[in-house]
């Protein structure tokens, strides 16, 4: 936070294949079209189906000076070597969000920072696509956060889907919203 | 990938897209008849996103056999008085070098498009400042300067490469963009919008077609006596034209400062985040931050010179732009550096602990 309203720099990361850099998109997305300052840096380097893949997104009322994040305000992480590479970084204080369906172990971090462990995987696989566990995270993570909603992120996916994945809107939609309810019901918000 | 119809083009609305596709999209609307290129990391999107926009248009796409081919493509293009491009990253550009330098020679308008990565050699393909020196010095062989951007965000890699059309058809000369790794991957809201138009002098030195008129030649031998001497004396004059006329940069509480932090591109944005930090310790500190890297902002760091002042230069690099700064300030204050080269980034935590160690300086 700043005098001048929110400033919130966000690091998502998982492996190759899991979404990371969508559901980055999707967020920068959702910010910009609710009016907010925002800026989206993917890793680039040689990340392959199976690597590791992260970006980092920052969304704010005023211009953004820097776009790297060092120290982000919350991580959400889909894996278990994500959480270790990057855990050590969150703020104190900040937020956590983990796939607990990869995660087996308990985070070993600052006792300020929040956690919210959602089994991502495994709700996806209940609505019908595994592939969507990316949403449920960033569901959660939006209702924690109350920055954004997930509806404002269900009406921004069409424009950083690709027109040949629009069959997987309803899908997509409704695991944001599962993660939202998630949130809602472990956290008393 | 951004596809037809998700993206509004010409408007006033904002867009989110990565600095390599803002900058393709506003080549287009800058009515670039031609992109040749070969591919290469961290610049892909551009050629991507032309190979299929251009076709849309109507205009010219063709992926080169090498990045030989496509400078020389460019050359033959922009000989038949069509706007031409080509975008690379730092090794592909090095290899085109002769091309710019053949361009130059023949006075042909060019728009080259450098994404940087770490060097030297292959390097690696991370973000990186280390191409300065070529880029501002004319890259090639021969007597000549290229117009060059330093752009520090997805708008300005759009708003840049416009300008660079128009000035290197305003002075028959290369422009070209400077960018880095991350500038060219990062999402920014950006709005894609054409640059009113400004009259240009006529291509009447074309290759179009020589019916019912003298023949025009474009070339960059001359063998003859002085004629080479006259020429390299005209492109002399016609740069001091840019560098009197043509020159962009940006300051930030320079007035009060005791400390002033020169960067540019990706760079100036962490530093313009580290001297918000220090104004809010007290620190007298501002900013210039060149968005032209030449013509370089001379005139505006020595007047900040004028008056006694510690100047920190930060590059991702081992120091390029710094003895441009060092050429403006010239002696009149002192000049110091700071950078990380091979991919290295600084953060906001670095160059702050830069500018306290330097206010401690300064009252020792």
């Amino acid at each position: 936070m700043t005098a001048n309203g929110f400033y919130e720099e966000i690091i998502i990361a998982g492996f190759g294949g899991q979404g990371i850099m969508l559901t980055g998109k999707l967020l920068a997305q959702t910010a910009m079209q609710a009016g907010k300052e925002v800026t989206y840096m993917p890793s680039y380097g040689a990340e392959v189906r199976g690597g590791t893949a992260n970006c980092m997104v920052i969304i704010s009322e005023t211009k953004i000076a820097c776009p790297v994040v060092a120290k982000p305000d919350s991580l959400i992480v889909m894996n278990k070597a994500s959480l270790n590479k990057f855990g050590p970084r969150l703020k104190n204080h900040g937020l956590l969000i983990m796939n607990s369906s990869l995660i087996d172990t308990e985070p070993q971090l600052d006792e300020t920072i929040e956690i919210i462990s959602i089994p991502a995987d495994e709700l996806a696989v209940e609505l019908g696509s595994q592939k969507s566990a990316n949403m449920v995270a960033l569901g959660a993570y939006l209702q924690k956060r109350k920055l954004l909603t997930a509806d404002q992120a269900g009406q921004a996916l069409p424009n950083v889907l690709a027109k040949r994945y629009y069959k997987t809107l309803p899908v997509n939609i409704k695991a944001l919203q599962c993660g939202a309810e998630f949130t809602k019901s472990c956290c008393k918000v | 990938m951004v596809e037809k119809g998700q993206i509004s083009i010409g408007t006033e609305e904002r867009v989110l897209m990565c600095g390599n596709e803002a900058l393709a999209e506003a080549a287009i609307l800058a009515g670039c008849d031609a992109y040749f290129g070969y591919p290469i990391t961290p610049q892909n999107e551009i050629p991507a996103y032309m190979s299929r926009r251009m076709p849309e248009e109507g205009r010219v796409f063709v992926q080169s056999e090498s990045e030989l081919a496509a400078i020389n493509m460019v050359f033959g293009a922009s000989a038949t008085g069509k706007r031409a491009m080509t975008s690379s990253s730092s090794p592909g550009i090095s290899l085109m070098q002769e091309g710019m330098s053949f361009l130059a020679g023949a006075e042909l308008p060019a728009v080259v498009v450098n994404v940087m990565r770490g060097g030297p050699g292959l390097g690696n393909i991370a973000p990186s400042q280390s191409d300065y020196f070529q880029a501002t010095r004319g890259g090639g062989h021969g007597d000549y300067r290229t117009i060059v951007f330093g752009p520090s965000s997805v708008q300005e890699m759009a708003d840049c490469i416009s300008l660079a059309f128009e000035l290197a058809d305003k002075y028959l000369m290369t422009a070209m963009i400077l960018a880095d790794g991350f500038l060219g991957q990062m999402m920014e809201p950006v709005v894609l919008k054409k640059r009113p138009s400004v009259e240009l002098p006529p291509k009447d030195w074309a290759l179009t077609g020589a019916k019912d008129r003298e023949q025009n030649i474009v070339r960059s031998l001359w063998l003859g006596e002085g004629v080479l001497e006259d020429l390299n004396f005209k492109l002399d004059d016609k740069y001091k034209q840019i560098q009197k006329n043509e020159v962009l940069c940006e300051e930030y509480e320079v007035d009060d400062a005791e400390i002033v932090v020169v960067a540019y591109g990706v760079a100036a944005r962490i530093v313009s985040g580290a001297v918000t930090r220090a104004r809010e310790e007290g620190i007298k500190v501002g900013w210039i931050r060149p968005i032209t890297l030449w013509p370089f902002p001379t005139e505006q760091i020595s007047k900040a010179a004028d008056e006694f002042r510690l100047f920190l230069t930060v590059e991702m690099s081992t120091g390029q732009m710094v003895e441009d700064v060092k050429l403006a300030v010239a002696g009149k204050s002192p000049v110091v550096f700071y950078g990380r080269p091979g991919g290295g980034v600084p953060t906001v935590e670095e160059i702050l602990d830069k500018i306290r160690q330097l206010t401690l300086g300064a009252k020792t």
